[in-house]
């Protein structure tokens, strides 16, 4: 610890927190059918870096976007928890100062380009907008813009004239991104935003947030189901299971010596393109009903080393539920099993 | 080999219009597509949205019917049959699996309900032994304990499972083929490889011909023991899967290949050239290779001639004048 005092200042910046989730949780609902969809969620993103969000359809890493974002609809809501940007919380702002954190500070790119654009405004239209919104710019000085941050999503800067439907969906998929670096944000959530789109757009789309990020420094929570993505893209990466997170590490320890069961299972997952084929065998059963978890860890119906005959690690396995735990500096795993390795 | 192919599609095309009466053009979804589907084998047939990989599928299953060429059902062309009863007959010997399994089961009727019918419609075993059948066909694919399950609706039931439902309705009528058109892609990761074990299960148990539509070339590898490769509606490159991913000849399928996310090397590793034209190259093609736009490799005779489907290597072949040249 004492060698980052000696560190130079610069990579302490970089080091500099700019999200941070403590102990976030959102319920949907009420009473009986009230369902955790996040529970004691704790993760920090710094200045600069991808953070990876991955897991299953249904864990609740959607509803963390949305709730950094304060964009949770009812009966979503925010039942406990902070979140805190660059140290101040978000929780409680008034809907003025939440309209100019939007975008300004941290904006938003989803999964489905073509619902996030108005069908009726030319795509230039919308960008003098969303900046007309926040700052004092004149038309023609925000048109010149929406031109240039176009060309940087390799775009034609006279395609400003389109409206969303003469263009691909790859294409749109890129003026929602130019138009999230509009304001040049210091954080970019960008939720399965690849997903819908073919392997060539996608790496396409892939490489150039990449370029962009080092060109602009902003940092990128990166929300999606295909962890062999992140893997090759993100800093680091959280896997999160049934609302709460099982495992982060950074993406080259993740990938080549992950410690919990589901992130194993996970990365079981996905066939290879290259080198020997084995059978796989995926992770049995599926996620559980947040509106009733299973107790203590919420993974153990679906994990192979949960078994009867290891009486005293069973009895802790599906009674108590594990914490994060450090098994390595910034590697952390909530599994009954790592901790006795400590 | 020397069994017969189950099913066999010879230059197959299917156009559709588009625009109005002013400015009428067509897409060329399908253009002269020809491959045989071989019992105990799994076929891929890869490609961007908008290749005509889906249209394929479709025509096969007889949901389209093509502008020119033949489908071939044990040897005799199925593409002109009118007659219900031979109509009855094909349905029941090929079957689609679709991507949306809530999509194809019916939200107010059990899972009994969806297995039965088959089996009744079909007649394919009297009636005092349905039940005994539909519990079979659950255990088949994995639905265990068959009786419980097969109260259920589909909303009770996870995608996964719904997928394996519609796979049992789709056994039911004990088919030859099976047309499956990305049948995990709206899964969860955790649970789509239960799917392709399964499909691997059927084909070596049933011998079962599949058809497996996908975008998912590392899916397409784990399955697959052929692969066709589609491009703007023609097949660009065929051959033995390993053999084609191992070393492809067309363009088209090296772009697909570094395209896929490879933990193994990083995103800076392996650069991939940007898009230059678009995928739109089936809208009225005039003569010459429909990738020219896009591919590195471009020489001159590329923009004016269309290259033919030239097999360059044993049993892989590719529509390239570079790497598969004619002569």
């Amino acid at each position: 610890m004492t060698s980052l005092v000696e560190e130079p200042s610069v990579t302490r910046t970089r080091q500099a927190t700019l999200l941070e989730l403590r102990q976030l949780v959102v319920e949907y609902g009420s009473g009986d059918k009230r369902a955790r969809a996040v529970d004691g969620v704790d993760l920090a993103i710094h200045e600069g870096e991808i953070v990876g969000l991955a897991g299953e359809s249904g864990c609740g890493k959607t509803t963390i976007a949305n709730a950094v974002m304060q964009i949770l609809r009812p009966p979503g809501r925010i039942a406990g928890g902070s979140i805190l940007f660059e140290g101040e919380s978000l929780v409680g702002k008034s809907t003025e100062e939440l309209r100019r954190f939007r975008w300004r500070n941290v904006s938003m790119v989803l999964q489905s380009a073509m619902n996030a654009l108005n069908p009726v405004m030319r795509v230039g239209d919308q960008f003098v907008d969303a900046m007309r919104a926040h700052e004092r710019i004149d038309r023609r000085r925000a048109l010149a813009r929406a031109g240039e941050l176009l060309e940087l999503v390799g775009i034609d800067r006279r395609r400003a004239r389109a409206y969303p439907h003469e263009l691909s969906g790859g294409m749109r998929q890129r003026v929602i991104i130019a138009m999230a670096l509009s304001l040049k944000p210091e954080l970019i959530i960008m939720d399965e935003p690849t997903t819908a789109l073919d392997v060539v757009v996608q790496r396409e789309i892939m490489q150039q947030i990449d370029a962009l990020k080092r060109d602009f420094g902003f940092a990128v929570l990166f929300i999606t189901h295909d962890l062999s993505l992140l893997l090759e893209f993100a800093d680091r990466i959280a896997i999160m299971y049934a609302g709460e997170i099982v495992e982060t590490a950074s993406a080259e320890r993740l990938g080549t010596n992950p410690q919990h069961p589901y992130t194993q299972g996970l990365l079981q997952s996905f066939p290879p393109l290259t080198g020997p084929l084995t059978r796989l065998t995926g992770i049995p059963g599926s996620p559980p009903d947040l509106r009733d978890p299973p107790s203590g860890c919420r993974f153990n119906p679906r994990c192979p080393y949960c078994v009867p005959e290891q009486s005293g690690l069973y009895l802790r396995q599906t009674t108590e539920r594990p914490l994060l735990r450090t098994v390595e500096p910034g590697h952390e795993v909530a599994c009954h099993l790592v901790e006795g390795a400590e | 080999m020397t069994t017969a192919a189950p099913l066999e599609v010879r230059s197959l095309s299917k156009r559709f219009a588009i625009g109005n009466a002013f400015r009428r053009a067509h897409v060329h979804a399908v253009d002269d597509v020809s491959f045989e589907l071989r019992p105990g084998k799994i076929t891929a047939l890869v490609g961007e949205s908008g290749s005509g990989k889906s249209t394929v599928a479709r025509l096969l299953a007889r949901l389209h019917d093509p502008s020119e060429g033949a489908v071939l059902f044990e040897g005799s062309d199925v593409s002109g049959v009118r007659r219900r009863r031979d109509v009855l007959h094909y349905r029941s010997q090929v079957q689609m699996i679709f991507q949306d399994p809530f999509g194809s089961l019916n939200p107010v009727k059990t899972v009994r309900h969806h297995i039965e019918r088959p089996l009744r419609i079909h007649r394919i075993v009297p009636p005092a032994q349905i039940e005994e059948r539909v519990h079979d066909l659950l255990r088949t694919v994995g639905l265990v304990p068959p009786a419980e399950i097969a109260a259920k609706y589909p909303y009770e039931l996870s995608g996964g499972q719904q997928q394996r439902v519609a796979i049992a309705r789709a056994l039911a009528v004990e088919p030859k083929v099976f047309l499956a058109d990305e049948p995990i892609s709206m899964l969860d990761v955790s649970i789509r490889i239960g799917i392709l074990n399964l499909m691997l299960r059927l084909k070596e148990e049933r011998g079962i011909a599949f058809l497996y539509v996908t975008h998912d070339l590392a899916s397409a590898r784990y399955v697959a023991d052929d692969i066709l490769v589609m491009y703007a509606g023609q097949i660009v490159e065929r051959g033995p899967i390993e053999q084609v991913l191992s070393a492809p000849l067309h363009p088209y399928t090296r772009l697909l290949l570094a395209a896929v996310p490879d933990p193994a090397t990083k995103l800076q590793a392996q650069r991939i050239e940007m898009r230059k034209g678009l995928a739109s190259a089936a809208v009225d093609p005039s003569e010459g290779c429909r990738f020219v736009t896009r591919c590195p490799l471009a020489i001159d005779v590329c923009s004016r001639v269309t290259p033919p489907l030239v097999e360059a290597q044993p049993e892989q072949a590719a529509r390239c004048h570079v790497t598969a040249p004619s002569n």
